[in-house]
């Protein structure tokens, strides 16, 4: 192998690297852009530009008209569909490993389908259908809530049932084989072990449902959640508090997955 | 959990199964099979891959309902009961040891689900009898192979329950683990009085450790019986080259003088004694092993009353240190083995020499000549099994 | 199932643990276990997706308040399509150039996650899963300040003088696409990085020890073994950026409007409800027929 080859390999695993850092930077560059305009003092209300540094926005992050009440109402909501979804998505994941039914195939399709549809089809057909049934004067909170735990669903289904399919059948075989009857094999052994899989679904669904804009845009009623205060904002302005909260909720998240990991090593200890 | 069956847990008990059938779709995996375990033995269920002992002994532990039969334990019908409500106990293949739990919760599983209050001490004698005694904190994953056997085995035998049942339980570990763990089981069971069903396809392992080794195929037990009545005398063609090899000749019964067959093979004639012929009459397999056997120069055979085959030549000499192994053809054209012992008292042999084959009538033995000689021979069936005891 | 299934299965061999067999209580118990997931997926999917489609066919010369009548008015869908077409087919260019991109970007980060991370591994996953969680909304107005006519990025691109010196980024078709990639990237990502990190790396030496080249072991190994992330990572990127409309009114103008803006404005704005429904319907059958058919010309049908 000459020089040049040597170069060209070279170049070459460190490429994949190089490239990886580069589009890391990407996912990054808007995140820290966040964090920045958190401390944002601007001159004008219309401005996108860094103008100044100031504390002020962290210091009284709900001076904002609204912007905690919608806060409040995404949080609440997106709780709310959390258990919701997490819960009925669960059960139809264990009765598509675990049971016999007929419809398997209808069923799959019918779990499919609402990922494979654009968020503004399914939210501007569930205008259709509450304003043809009367509704459309008393959209809010539940209407936001019923449509979340409906899109939520099909990604509870799917992350549940990829760790219930890889679980080995013989760890409940065993839990029968020692005196565990079916309802102790459930919640000492299977339960436990499918655990991780309910609990990535109901970040999942939190982190979903927190964010959906589209999808509650066409049935909020006179609800405001913190995605439509922000969308309401931007025409006229985004206040630098809307990026206090932005990077609170980053730092929350990377505490919260920082401190599992820490968990989970000093337990494989 | 109170159990009328509690007195007689610590020494064991009968485990019989009485025309036990299993079937999936059209596949029958179980075909009639009757058998008794008696308490406090070491008992091996040994076949090739597919020969339906796992299906015996899942049906044993209630994880499979038999399609036919019953299943008794000591005296009782336990065909139907759920797994739990059994006190039988299994050590699985690649062990089950629940991820989620330590070494002491998996130990403790099965007492804390039948109530008992203070597992500690319990717990921690069966670790000692594993020497696990300071791995209680661990995590399986954090064990090796040879460990993670171990606590499988004390999570079982923590219940002592009337009967053992292991499915593959050395499998997964390499050779010497492998060994090392045959002694150390066989020293537990001894300790514990328990029954033993230990299921394997290891014809070495099922020898080495069990008292009475049942050896099955294709759903039926083939013969029954201890090592080495099963391995003297081979009661089918099946059995006689799953376990160790043979050399099995075809021959035509002339007739009987004292207690010995004379068997005609291809122009020589050669004695079995009768009480080692499956069949006493028309066409039979006449085989012996090939370490019975021993090789002279073409011609030179003198020992009188001893079997002899002879104008063969050595066609393959392989010297593997504590024998000689010979290929020879025979005249015929069919492949004879022959073991030779390195003792340098016997002759040695190249590959060409014109040789005679001669060993005791004693050693010989008889088989039905309708079934098929090339049966559980790994040579031919690409079975598991590892290198023959012969050697 | 083969004989040889069975046995295999029996022996308890495979990798896969048999099947549980059903118990006699079995049939019951899942229909008790899907019935309330699927009933909320009826009412609350599947019916509304029938009254969309209804919707449609309602003339649209009526009005919310004055009700609409049912005239299957097929020429809804020719109105929506003509007035439209522009809307739509941008809609469609945006989405394929953002996933296309996506991959090229994803590719090497899943990549290098699934093989160069090293003990990295897990902490790297996390700094993909992180933007998650911050509001999609914020992290779009992000890139409006970081496009920013005066910004740095705009500055840099003109002193090099790939940007002509009164040219700009924010409000024009690579702002919105560099949106819609940015925003999607984890979906490309994560199911990449799934599927390549199940290639047991043991193949690729076999493949070197083979092919004794890199790029080849990678276009013929690599490459076949990951394309299940690759086919969920392109629909789960290509679906909803065709339906966005976030990133086109955050960062671009009407210029840049996508079907998705349409459909808001025509239902929330001018109220058309047959028009908007029209549009929707086309929308959801365009992108359920695109998937469908790249699926199978993919392969892989298992993806549920």
């Amino acid at each position: 192998m000459n020089r040049l080859q040597l170069l060209g390999r070279w170049t070459a695993e460190r490429m994949t690297v190089f490239v990886a850092g580069v589009v890391l930077v990407y996912m990054f560059l808007p995140i820290f852009f966040v964090g920045l305009m958190s401390f944002n003092d601007p001159t004008s209300r219309l401005a996108y530009e860094f103008q100044g540094f100031t504390w002020d926005n962290w210091r009284d992050p709900c001076s904002p008209v609204g912007m905690c009440d919608s806060l409040v109402s995404s949080l609440q909501i997106a709780f709310l569909a959390t258990i919701g979804a997490t819960i009925l998505g669960t059960l139809v994941a264990f009765a598509l490993i675990r049971h016999r039914f007929r419809g398997r195939a209808p069923t799959s399709l019918l779990i499919f389908l609402p990922m494979a549809t654009p968020e503004v089809v399914m939210g501007s057909s569930l205008l259709a259908l509450f304003s043809s049934a009367g509704l459309a004067g008393n959209l809010g909170f539940w209407s936001i809530l019923v449509a979340h735990i409906m899109f939520c669903l099909s990604f509870v289904v799917v992350t549940v049932k990829a760790r219930l399919a890889g679980l080995d059948f013989r760890y409940e075989q065993a839990a029968m084989d020692l005196y565990a009857n079916e309802w102790q094999t459930f919640w000492r052994v299977t339960f436990p072990l499918v655990f991780p899989g309910i609990l990535a679904a109901a970040l999942l669904s939190f982190s979903l449902s927190f964010d959906d804009y589209i999808i509650t845009n066409f049935n909020h009623g006179n609800t405001i959640t913190f995605p439509m205060f922000v969308w309401g904002s931007a025409q006229r302005g985004i206040p630098p508090q809307v990026n206090v909260v932005g990077t609170t909720m980053f730092l929350i998240a990377l505490l919260l997955v920082l401190s599992t990991g820490l968990l989970q090593r000093r337990r494989s200890r | 959990m109170a159990r009328s069956t509690q007195d007689s847990r610590a020494s064991g008990a009968d485990l019989s199964l009485t025309s036990v059938t299993k079937r999936f779709g059209g596949f029958t995996a179980v075909d009639d099979l009757d058998l008794l375990v008696e308490r406090g033995q070491f008992f091996a269920l040994l076949g090739p891959s597919g020969c339906g002992k796992t299906t015996t002994l899942r049906m044993v532990a209630g994880l499979e309902e038999p399609t036919a039969g019953r299943i008794d334990l000591g005296g009782k019908d336990i065909t139907r009961l759920r797994p739990y409500k059994r006190p039988v106990n299994t050590v699985f293949q690649n062990y089950a040891l629940f991820p989620h739990l330590n070494t002491f919760d998996n130990v403790a599983f099965g007492l804390r689900r039948r109530g008992v209050r203070d597992v500690k001490n319990q717990v921690q004698e069966m670790l000692d009898l594993v020497e696990l005694s300071t791995y209680g904190e661990r995590r399986p994953t954090q064990l090796s192979g040879g460990q993670q056997q171990r606590v499988a085995l004390a999570r079982a035998l923590i219940n002592r329950p009337q009967v053992l049942l292991l499915d593959e339980p050395l499998g997964a570990l390499d050779l010497k683990l492998r060994r090392q763990m045959q002694i150390e089981l066989k020293r537990i069971q001894t300790e514990v009085g328990i029954t033993f069903v230990h299921v394997t396809h290891d014809q070495e392992e099922a020898m080495t450790m069990a008292d009475t080794i049942a050896v099955m195929n294709h759903g039926v037990i083939e013969q029954i019986g201890g090592p080495m009545e099963l391995y003297d005398n081979p009661a089918t063609t099946f059995v006689s080259n799953f376990l160790g090899q043979s050399n099995l000749v075809a021959g035509q019964v002339l007739g009987r003088t004292g207690d010995e067959l004379v068997v005609e093979v291809e122009g020589s004639k050669l004695g079995v004694p009768v009480d080692r012929a499956r069949q006493t009459s028309g066409r039979v397999w006449v085989g012996v092993r090939p370490e019975k056997v021993f090789l002279v120069s073409g011609g030179t055979s003198t020992d009188e009353g001893a079997n002899v085959l002879g104008e063969a030549r050595v066609i393959d000499v392989s010297f593997i240190g504590v024998s000689t192994q010979y290929l020879v053809r025979m005249p015929w054209g069919q492949e004879l083995t022959v073991f030779e012992q390195n003792t340098g008292a016997r002759e040695r042999f190249g590959v060409g020499d014109s040789v005679d084959l001669h060993w005791t009538p004693a050693h010989t033995f008889a088989l039905d000549a309708s079934q098929d000689a090339r049966a559980g021979d790994e040579r031919y069936e690409g079975g598991l099994a590892t290198a023959g005891v012969g050697t | 199932m083969s004989v040889a299934d069975v046995g295999e299965t029996l022996e308890g061999r495979t990798g896969k643990p048999p099947r549980k067999r059903a118990r006699r209580s079995g049939w019951s118990t899942g229909y008790l276990l899907l019935l309330p997931g699927l009933l909320w997926l009826l009412v609350f999917f599947v019916a509304p997706t029938i009254q969309l489609a209804a919707t449609s066919l309602y003339d649209s010369a009526g009005s919310l308040e004055a009700g609409y009548a049912m005239t299957w008015s097929f020429g809804n869908y020719l109105d929506a399509l003509s007035t439209y077409r522009e809307q739509f087919v941008r809609s469609l260019i945006y989405a394929t150039t953002a996933t296309g991109l996506a991959l090229l970007l994803g590719y090497p980060l899943a990549y290098a996650i699934a093989f160069k991370a090293g003990r990295f591994k897990n902490l790297m996953l996390m700094l993909v899963i992180a933007p998650f969680f911050t509001s999609f909304l914020v992290r779009t107005l992000a890139w409006k300040s970081i496009l920013a006519d005066n910004g740095a990025v705009v500055e840099t691109l003109k002193s090099v003088g790939i940007l002509a010196p009164d040219g700009r980024l924010l409000a024009t078709s690579v702002a919105v696409i560099t949106g819609l990639t940015y925003n999607f990237l984890p979906f490309m990502v994560l199911p990449l990085y799934a599927s390549l990190e199940k290639i047991d790396p043991r193949l690729l030496e076999a493949g070197k020890d083979l092919y004794a080249n890199g790029f080849t072991a990678f276009r013929k190994i690599t490459v076949p073994l990951s394309m299940p992330g690759v086919v969920a990572g392109t629909l789960l990127t290509f679906i909803p950026a065709a339906g966005d409309y976030i990133n086109s009114e955050l960062l671009g103008t009407p210029r840049q409007y996508m079907i998705g803006n349409v459909i808001d404005n025509t239902f929330l704005v001018q109220l058309n409800y047959p028009i908007a429904a029209a549009c929707s319907v086309v929308l959801m059958v365009v992108v359920v027929v695109m998937v469908l058919l790249y699926v199978r010309r993919a392969g892989t049908e298992d993806l549920v």
